[in-house]
């Protein structure tokens, strides 16, 4: 008898669990489609290959995003030129380091998660002070692209050492058995299996530097000429959406068109990432 | 470094022919504390060339922990620390000059769950050799082939080297685990459980290749099955936990250890086993 009630009682937490699961599921994708319903609603009727490649004209009223597009692009490069390369072999360091000394670890750790979490707004204030003004780039794509590099880089780090933790304990030993030496195991096997998990950080610190306008207002300024060199200013996308919504009448309807841009960036920019990583992991995987 | 890769059968029978009696791995007064909590205190043994060292009993004495302070995987391991001497010939094991690469060679170890990589068949096997310096494609591609004869595990995947290592089932696994370990020549070969996590016919499979393999390698075996330790061992040593601490009880010849133990403690452990 009671076993009975009990089954029938776990059946019941288990209905409740899936409805919970899909209505969160429901939740999140309705929310999601009903943003890109809207920008698409709004965006849709400006938006041309006219619009992705002319210059904007009257505040952006008119004309298109061309150069800010290019500026976008530079900003981006700099960013990741910088932090992909130092998060990564800071996250290495940092999972190699863990075994030693596991106090240090955890303090460098904790302190990059308060980091991640900051306003960004702190490290454009950071950002204007040191790029802009002490290493005296003034405001410009460097300086800009600069202060993305220090704004993502704990977040590379964290996520790039979460995945790197996640790999199983036993590959190290069974490869240390095999007197591997350390940097081949790394390269062999540790980092080959951690990609995945590495290159969705990535993508999360793409989409935060793409998204991200506090911070550049104080660094990489407003222009919104084509660049000419990374010292020169030039506006973000992000920032050229700010200023079109809240300071100019009537740009509405171009701040929704670069909007739309600005999501498909995102969206295709998370495709690839998710391909190349299945891709990688696999080649890195299964021939020399 | 040694020429571990030309002609390798030439080179076992040589060693074969030449090869001193002495042991070649000494063990004293060794102890292992995890985080300060000692774990195996006091243990001396002698592990003979060309035999087959069964280590038994009970859960938790420390067992899987000695194997890795003998190839010094224990570096690895957050919060172990050694005490005492391992003389692998002359050369002490714990010694700060200890080329840790080298050592590993030359003391191979299986575990005992499986642990192939996530590679295809093949390149389990190519990663370790080229990292030891091996480069020639043809030189690898036989040593390889005859490591995996040598288990027994050729026939069975010559077709699909290029397949995952992980689609092969748990004993064609730990097969391939051996041969990785055994294509490297070590002179030492430490097994743990190698076969408890395998069915019966597997772990038959693999019992007679340990048997096979004794004439070329010094085997340290943990087994919790005193049947098989008595099928195939030489000389059995017992682990026991005196106040939470491994320690050596006994160490004596398979027959002797089996038929007429020394100790108080054998002898209840061995009836126990005989029911
Ligand atoms: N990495 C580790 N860190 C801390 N303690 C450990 C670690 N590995 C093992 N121990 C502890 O050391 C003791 C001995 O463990 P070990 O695995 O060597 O025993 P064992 O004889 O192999 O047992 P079993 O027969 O179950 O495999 C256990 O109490 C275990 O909890
Ligand atoms: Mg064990």
């Amino acid at each position: 008898m009671q076993d009975i009630h009990g089954k029938s009682r776990a059946r019941l937490e288990e209905t409740l669990a899936a409805l919970g699961a899909w209505i969160a599921a429901i939740l999140v994708l309705g929310v999601f489609g009903w943003i890109l319903g809207d920008l698409l609603w709004h965006g849709w009727p400006s938006l041309s290959w006219e619009f992705v490649f002319d210059a904007p004209r009257d505040a952006g009223r008119a004309g298109g995003i061309g150069p800010i597009l290019v500026s976008t692009a530079l900003l981006l490069g700099i960013c990741l030129a910088v932090a992909l390369p130092i998060g990564f072999g800071a996250a290495l360091c940092l999972a190699e380091l863990a075994a030693r000394a596991a106090w240090p670890t955890r303090l460098i750790r904790r302190s990059l998660d308060i980091l991640a979490g900051m306003p960004s707004i702190l490290f454009g204030l950071f950002g204007n002070a040191v790029f802009c003004v002490i290493l005296g780039f003034g405001f410009s794509l460097l300086s800009g692209g600069l202060t993305l590099a220090c704004m993502v880089l704990p977040l590379v780090i964290r996520s790039a050492d979460e995945a790197l933790r996640s790999v199983p304990a036993q590959y190290r030993l069974s490869a240390a058995a095999l007197g591997l030496s350390r940097g081949a195991t790394l390269w062999h096997l540790i980092v080959p299996a951690a990609l995945p998990g590495v290159l969705v950080g990535f993508t999360l610190a793409v989409g935060r530097a793409l998204a991200e306008t506090a911070a550049l207002i104080f660094t990489s300024g407003y222009v919104d000429r084509l660049p000419h060199s990374l010292l020169d200013s030039g506006r973000a996308l992000s920032v050229h959406i700010f200023d079109l919504a809240m300071n100019v009448p009537g740009g509405d309807a171009h701040a929704y068109a670069s909007a739309l841009v600005l999501v498909t960036m995102l969206l295709a920019i998370n495709l690839v990432a998710s391909r190349l990583g299945s891709r990688w992991s696999l080649c890195r995987m299964s021939s020399i | 470094m040694r020429p571990f890769f030309q002609g390798q059968t030439a080179l076992w029978m040589e060693q074969h022919a030449t090869r001193a009696l002495p042991p070649c791995l000494r063990v004293k007064r060794l102890g292992l504390a995890y985080h300060s909590r000692p774990v195996l205190a006091d243990i001396s043994l002698d592990i003979l060339p060309q035999r087959i060292t069964a280590i038994v009993g009970p859960s938790g004495t420390g067992k899987t922990s000695f194997l890795t302070c003998l190839n010094r995987l224990t570096d690895l391991i957050a919060g172990a620390t050694v005490t005492g001497q391992i003389y692998l010939g002359e050369l002490e094991i714990f010694s700060p000059a200890m080329d840790l690469l080298a050592l590993r060679r030359r003391i191979g170890m299986i575990f005992q769950k499986p642990t192939p990589f996530p590679f295809s068949i093949k390149r389990n096997l190519e990663v370790p050799l080229r990292e030891h310096g091996l480069r020639d494609r043809r030189r690898i591609e036989q040593v390889m082939q005859e490591a995996l004869e040598q288990v027994g595990l050729w026939e069975e995947v010559k077709d699909r080297l290029h397949q995952s290592a992980l689609s092969l089932s748990g004993g064609q696994q730990q097969r391939l685990c051996m041969a990785r370990a055994i294509m490297l020549a070590p002179e030492v070969l430490l097994l743990d459980e190698p076969c408890s996590a395998l069915d019966p016919l597997s772990s038959s499979v693999v019992e007679d290749l340990i048997t096979r393999l004794r004439d070329r390698f010094s085997i340290v075996m943990v087994t919790h099955n005193l049947a098989q330790a008595r099928r195939v061992a030489d000389t059995v040593a017992l682990f026991w936990p005196v106040n939470g601490v491994g320690r050596l009880i006994e160490q004596s010849a398979t027959e002797q250890f089996f038929e007429d133990p020394q100790h108080e403690i054998t002898r209840a452990y061995v009836r126990g086993y005989k029911g």
